[in-house]
């Protein structure tokens, strides 16, 4: 039906769009994560904790009602809750510490949040299913056959990225958002209620990242534990866009999509042209999972606060 | 006057017999029961303390610890089982690379190991020892069971696939052992991935009459469900890591059909099992998975070592391990020279009874199966 170079191509359409749906989803994870740092200067470890308290609130949500819309809809809730909770009691505590505190602190949240979500919900992995009207795959022109779901996802995640960028940039909220990342000083003796921004900014991120959390929860294994892997390529996304900047986040979390899902594919194939097959794929392998990091160490190098980070 | 005489005589003998093996024995058990791969330490655990509670004997004292998964955390505490808390016996341990670097150490010095779980090919060749038993499986023995009935079954290109670290590539060297036909591709993955939309594609455009993976935990659930929603239609197969009860609950029915391999399933038609399922189902509320009847069985053969033999008696205590003489719960069992289990390994297909996804036996894929490494093993 097919000759070989048209199957390649498929293949290759195909792996970019895994490579976009994959950034997409990071990105939802990295804008929370590079807000709070950009405007509180704190680096909160337990972001991974709030993806997974998005995912499980999702599970458990989709479980008694059997509704996916309101799953997601408690995942936002229940994360930005818990952010709202996190930030109220530990992390305002924080702002004025070094960063080696607000690291020790925020990683002892992982353990608690892992271990209580231990308790409430057991140690086996939790049943979430993508919805029945996403379920399966749809025909692309060109014959490509993609999941449903993943379409959505990258339809989802897109339209956040456009109301993020709105609500940062036209909004007096955006607005304040955008002087507390200048300058925390000066947003405050201007009269702006620097608490309530901090607590609002820290809830937007958490239910951004609870919300990733559960669309990724149906085609993954919603699990204590899932969120801190996400989390390190969270940090690596945010490094190579810069510090703070939302653009950059979503600039980094394609770059490292695209890396990561292209660089599993070809590389293999690119050292079996001059290698057997095996070695060529124990190779290929290794470095596929060295990818992002040789990229942030390369973006690093030439741009040394990141491709939109202000020095 | 007679009968007096005669009960006080038999109570004296019977509390004679009795202090040789009064002093009872210690388990030190090193388990995963926090972090990602939990649910499976704690099936080990459960039908170990299971068997236990079921013999009624109270000279047994277990003491159970949580490695987190971490080779070092293992480590320290086989250190403070073996030298603080004293320990005869040790069990529990779930990885292949945690039990690289507990269970030589711990067998060195004097300490029986019974593993109710990982089988590493190191420990089976050269690497034996007297004081170690595998109660569960060489690592490679399940997928070898599964190339030759790929094999048998008209199967001539396969796509093979799991995580790029020891146990992956020891159980996919495993299958193409016995696998008669053509790799089509061999795919490495990182441990503990999530995502696999790249290899799916891959999988969609290979030319394969089979995908075969090996995917243990949260990484199976992610595969199965991904690939259930993606439009490939190639047949899978696996060993039961990959379908075991634990995970087929979160894969939900798109792991329906799915074959693997095992040695246990909890169809399996014996006394033993019977009774084992629903005590399980009864004390904990849950089917067992594989995991919690290796826990049973190798409780089940401590207890009878020590019916035997006193612990403090090496060589009798051995003799008596080796022996194996209890009701398994997959039916026969006995050891091979380097104590690793010769055993019938079965092919399973995923089926839902009722609401409930579950295996069910459909055939036998190797009998009296015995593992590739037993000749290098010099005891």
């Amino acid at each position: 039906m097919f000759s070989r170079t048209d199957m390649s191509l498929i293949l290759l359409i195909e792996q970019l769009l895994n490579g976009l749906q994959f950034g997409v989803m990071l990105f939802l994870m990295s804008a929370g994560l590079t807000l709070i740092f950009g405007v509180m200067g704190l680096i909160n470890l337990a972001h991974g904790s709030l993806y997974m308290v998005g995912a499980f609130a999702a599970a458990g949500v989709a479980a008694a009602t059997g509704s996916f819309a309101l799953a997601l809809a408690a995942s936002l809730a229940a994360a930005a809750i818990a952010g709202v909770l996190v930030e109220v009691l530990v992390i305002r505590r924080l702002y004025d510490r070094d960063h080696l505190d607000q690291v020790l602190a925020t990683f002892a949240l992982i353990l608690i949040f892992s271990e209580s979500t231990r308790w409430v919900f057991g140690s086996f992995p939790l049943y979430l299913d993508v919805p029945a009207a996403l379920s399966g795959a749809v025909s692309l022109p060109g014959g490509i056959s993609y999941p449903a779901y993943r379409l959505a996802i990258i339809g989802i995640g897109l339209a956040v990225a456009v109301i993020l960028f709105l609500l940062i940039s036209k909004t007096r909220i955006g607005m304040r958002i955008r002087a507390g990342e200048s300058d925390r000083e000066m947003i405050g003796a201007l009269g702006v209620n620097i608490s309530v921004l901090y607590t609002a900014v820290f809830a937007l991120g958490a239910a951004l990242a609870g919300f990733a959390g559960a669309l990724v929860g149906a085609i993954q294994s919603v699990q204590v534990g899932m969120g801190e892997p996400v989390l390190i390529l969270a940090f690596v996304t945010i490094v190579i866009g810069g510090i703070g900047s939302i653009k950059g986040a979503f600039v980094g979390a394609l770059l490292v999509g695209l890396t990561d899902t292209l660089g599993r594919v070809l590389l293999p194939v690119a050292f079996g042209t001059f290698m057997d097959p095996s070695s060529a794929t124990a190779v290929g392998a290794a470095l596929a999972s060295m990818s992002i990091y040789i990229l942030m160490a390369g973006v690093l190098l030439f741009k040394p606060t990141g491709l939109y980070g202000s020095a | 006057m007679k009968l007096k005489a005669l009960l006080a005589a038999t109570c004296a003998a019977a509390f004679t017999m009795g202090a040789a093996y009064a002093e009872g024995v210690k388990v030190g058990m090193i388990t995963t029961l926090s972090g990602g791969g939990a649910g499976l330490g704690i099936d080990v655990r459960d039908g170990f303390m299971l068997a236990v509670k079921q013999s009624g004997r109270a000279d047994i004292e277990v003491v159970i610890e949580d490695d987190q998964r971490k080779p070092d955390i293992a480590v320290q505490l086989a250190d403070k089982l073996v030298q603080q808390e004293k320990v005869d016996v040790l069990t529990g341990i779930i990885w292949s690379n945690l039990a690289m670097a507990v269970v030589p150490a711990v067998t060195a010095q004097g300490k029986f190991y019974l593993s109710p779980n990982a089988g590493p090919s190191a420990l089976a060749g050269k690497g034996c020892h007297k004081n170690y038993f595998n109660v569960s499986w060489q690592n490679d023995a399940f997928n070898e069971a599964a190339g030759a009935w790929a094999s048998e079954n008209g199967i001539g290109k396969v796509f093979l696939m799991a995580p790029n670290y020891p146990a992956g590539k020891d159980m996919i060297a495993g299958f193409k052992r016995f696998f008669k036909g053509d790799v089509a591709a061999e795919v490495y993955t990182k441990l503990g991935q999530t995502d696999y939309a790249a290899e799916i594609a891959q999988i969609k455009a290979a030319d394969a009459d089979l995908v075969y993976y090996f995917l243990p935990g949260g990484m199976g659930i992610s595969f199965m469900k991904q690939y259930a929603g993606s439009g490939a239609d190639k047949p899978v197969m696996g060993p039961a890591f990959s379908f075991d009860q634990g995970i087929l609950g979160a894969i939900g029915e798109a792991a329906l059909g799915v074959k693997n391999t095992s040695h246990w399933s909890k169809d399996l038609d014996n006394a033993a099992n019977k009774a084992f399922v629903e005590s399980f189902q009864a004390e904990y509320g849950r089917l067992p998975s594989l995991y919690a009847s290796q826990g049973f069985d190798t409780a089940l053969l401590l207890i009878s070592a020590m019916g035997k033999a006193d612990v403090k008696d090496a060589d009798g205590f051995r003799a008596a391990l080796e022996a194996a003489e209890f009701a398994s719960t997959r039916g026969d069992f006995k050891f091979g020279p380097n104590h690793h289990p010769i055993q019938t390994i079965y092919m399973r297909e995923v089926v839902k009874e009722g609401d409930v996804v579950t295996n069910k036996i459909i055939g036998t894929a190797a009998t009296e199966h015995t593992d590739a490494y037993a000749a290098d093993c010099k005891m």
